[in-house]
């Protein structure tokens, strides 16, 4: 699924990464827990989630994630927002809570592949 | 890069959550200028920055000390902190004696220990209670 998809299905907001919606995500990860994010994402997920501080950006780069959505209507810290740029990243901001938000992707075709095998 | 080593040496500060991941974001990049493929640099970046979170959450910060051959990345992590109780149950998931400050950051859920066994081969730690410990990791090149 495009990046620009995820902003239309989830009524986004880009605050970070206008210039990279073309991207593409084969996954999603839902989860207010970085370390957790650590644990179990794979390669070219969306991350999900209502924390909002520097860590959560420094956390999606060591797993390569490239896009992350905050839920809520979460809105990252100028500070933040910079940290993202610098690791060319793509930052929306949603007023859905977290399980609409992953019910509306899931539903719209973003279906992790584990779950289809 | 045959019979090549790069070191690399960095300090962790303590208590600045704002500045944890520094070192180990450092190593990625070099790993990936390096060429190694992104699974190898991945489990190290994700190892080297547990661990890199835990010595600003429990140790006053430290050091570390990294190796890059060919064949495999060895991460040296020292600091003088209070040193580990009980290693058997740090190991577990799920068990953490982190405050409620880093819990808020989005760690301290019992997960550290276990990621960087997780996404290491070789992993030693030392510790010594009022001395400090010494997380020693590997991940080999396959």
């Amino acid at each position: 699924m495009k990046l620009s998809q995820v902003k239309d299905i989830l009524k986004a907001e880009v605050v970070v990464g206008e210039e990279f919606l073309d991207r593409e995500v084969n996954s999603a990860f839902g989860s207010d827990l970085m370390s957790d994010v650590l644990a179990f994402v794979k390669d070219q997920a969306l991350l999900l989630t209502g924390l909002v501080n520097g860590q959560v950006i420094r956390t999606a780069e060591m797993m390569d994630i490239k896009a992350i959505v905050f839920v809520r209507g979460k809105k990252p810290t100028e500070e933040i927002a910079e940290l993202a740029k610098e690791y060319s990243m793509v930052i929306m901001s949603t007023d859905y809570t977290l399980y609409p938000s992953c019910g509306k992707l899931y539903c719209a075709g973003l279906v992790p592949k584990e779950v289809l095998d | 890069m045959a019979d090549s080593c790069v070191k690399l040496h960095y300090t962790v500060d303590p208590d600045d959550f704002t500045v944890a991941g520094e070192a180990s974001g450092a190593v990625k990049k070099v790993l990936k200028q390096l060429g190694f493929a992104p699974d190898v640099i991945r489990r190290v970046a994700v190892a080297m920055y547990e661990c890199e979170i835990n010595m600003v959450i429990h140790a006053d910060g430290g050091v570390i000390d990294v190796e890059i051959t060919p064949e495999k990345i060895r991460m040296v992590h020292k600091d003088r902190g209070p040193g580990i109780k009980d290693i058997e149950k740090a190991m577990q998931e799920g068990f953490s004696t982190a405050d409620e400050k880093v819990r808020e950051l989005g760690f301290g859920a019992g997960m550290g220990l276990p990621n960087m066994k997780r996404y290491t081969d070789e992993m030693n730690i030392t510790t010594e209670l009022g001395k400090g410990t010494v997380v020693d990791m590997t991940v080999f090149v396959k």
